[in-house]
């Protein structure tokens, strides 16, 4: 956990809006122009990672983040990203919290994020997580982002982030990533 | 001694311990598939060691961070069960040591969704997920190995009865695995066991290998007591910290 002064080391003019309504919109602004550092056609809102902007009683903004996988390099460049977007925002003292109940889930991706998703040549992932219980048997077909043929194979598990499979499509021969469920 | 404590670094050691070795791959693996997948599962370990470690720290009171702990032990107080320090071997040694670890921690995490201590419950359902797809991989592999080219198939067969006797650990109940049953923090392990044993048989027969038989143990490295292979590993993963002391990325 860390605690930040939006003010320190600048001028002590304090910009900081007292309305705490104004506070949060404005946080929330600020979260969402901050991309996703591996996949920069996201925000961090449009993935779901944000489970929370609240102001608590002694004032400070109480933000809550969740990372997508336990050992994800891009959480630490996240949470460094998040700090100085509410610091340039101005919306006074925050603290950021990493949250792991419930367990971010893929279901969480917006229907805005599943559409870049999809701009941006990456599978979105199949809805419903709740059925992930069957992931080590079934193997769903995965619809080429190109050619939308459903004749694509599984290269592998793990793609180029922990969060991707790579797979590739028989009709038109061109690899894909696809967004795990989880 | 705090028992939390002591729980909560065997499960963090294992993570650390095979997430260690697997990151030997890296650079190694038989194609950038492997590669990749290797590191990726090393990734997802390393970032579980971190979670309970920082928690182990925070059980322990003594202001020790992660990185001390993970960092700056000696050989006898980590207490991984020995199967994670087993050397990587070829590609189809690591695959079964993966499958046997993976196949452990999901079977155990399931359960502990419902841990009494809430860092432990919401730490497995977050892990659990992650754990399904490294077994997917891990025993997807072992099934085209096993049942693939000869080779192939004495290989991992040959590394399955090297390996087998090392699973009898994970599920030698002690008083400290009894202990966190009593007080609902962990499944018993002869539930995990069972359900292990039922999930392995599947992969095991479609893979077309022979389950070797269970044999009496005498390894104790839930209690810090290791084979020769963790000196090594600890030479490599603590140099850094060793000989800058403090070293920060």
């Amino acid at each position: 956990m860390s605690s930040h002064q939006a003010t320190a080391g600048h001028a002590p003019v304090d910009r900081t809006p007292v309305d705490p309504e104004r506070r949060v919109s404005l946080a929330w602004e600020a979260l969402a122009s901050v991309d996703d550092p591996e996949l920069p056609a996201l925000s961090i809102v449009d993935l779901g990672l944000i489970r929370g902007v609240e102001p608590r009683p002694d004032g400070t903004l109480d933000i809550a983040l969740s990372p997508t996988y336990v050992g994800c390099p891009a959480t630490d460049v996240i949470r460094r990203d998040v700090e100085r977007a509410l610091e340039n925002a101005g919306v006074g003292r925050f603290a950021v919290r990493q949250v792991l109940s419930p367990p971010w889930s893929s279901d969480w991706i917006s229907a805005a994020g599943r559409r870049k998703l999809e701009n941006y040549g990456i599978v979105p992932p199949e809805r419903a997580a709740s059925s992930m219980r069957d992931v080590l048997r079934t193997n769903r077909p995965v619809s080429c982002p190109r050619c939308q043929s459903p004749d694509t194979e599984t290269l592998s598990e793990f793609g180029s982030t922990p969060c991707k499979a790579l797979h590739r499509c028989r009709a038109c021969l061109e690899p894909f990533e696809y967004f795990k469920c989880i | 001694m705090n028992e939390l404590f002591r729980y909560v670094l065997r499960l963090g050691d294992l993570s650390l311990i095979l997430g260690q070795r697997l990151g030997e791959w890296v650079g190694h693996a038989p194609a950038l598939e492997e590669d990749l997948g290797l590191a990726n599962i090393a990734l997802d370990l390393v970032g579980q060691a971190r979670l309970l470690l920082t928690y182990a720290g925070e059980l322990e009171g003594r202001g020790r961070s992660e990185d001390d702990i993970a960092f700056l032990r000696e050989h006898g107080e980590y207490l991984n069960a020995i199967l994670a320090e087993q050397p990587n071997g070829d590609f189809g040694q690591s695959i079964v040591r993966q499958v046997l670890i993976d196949a452990f921690q999901l079977e155990l995490y399931e359960r502990m969704t419902s841990s009494t201590d809430e860092r432990l419950a919401a730490f497995a359902a977050k892990s659990v997920k992650e754990v399904r797809y490294h077994l997917r991989y891990s025993g997807g592999w072992l099934v085209r190995l096993g049942d693939g080219t000869e080779e192939s198939h004495a290989r991992v067969q040959s590394a399955l009865d090297r390996l087998w006797p090392y699973t009898v650990e994970l599920f030698a109940e002690d008083d400290l695995d009894r202990l966190m049953a009593d007080r609902g923090v962990a499944p018993r392990l002869s539930e995990v066991q069972a359900a292990w044993s039922a999930r392995i048989d599947e992969i095991l027969t479609a893979a077309t290998l022979s389950r070797p038989k269970d044999r009496p143990h005498s390894w104790h490295g839930k209690r810090g007591q290791h084979s020769e292979h963790l000196g090594y590993i600890l030479a490599e993963m603590q140099h850094l910290q060793r000989a800058y002391p403090g070293a920060r990325w």
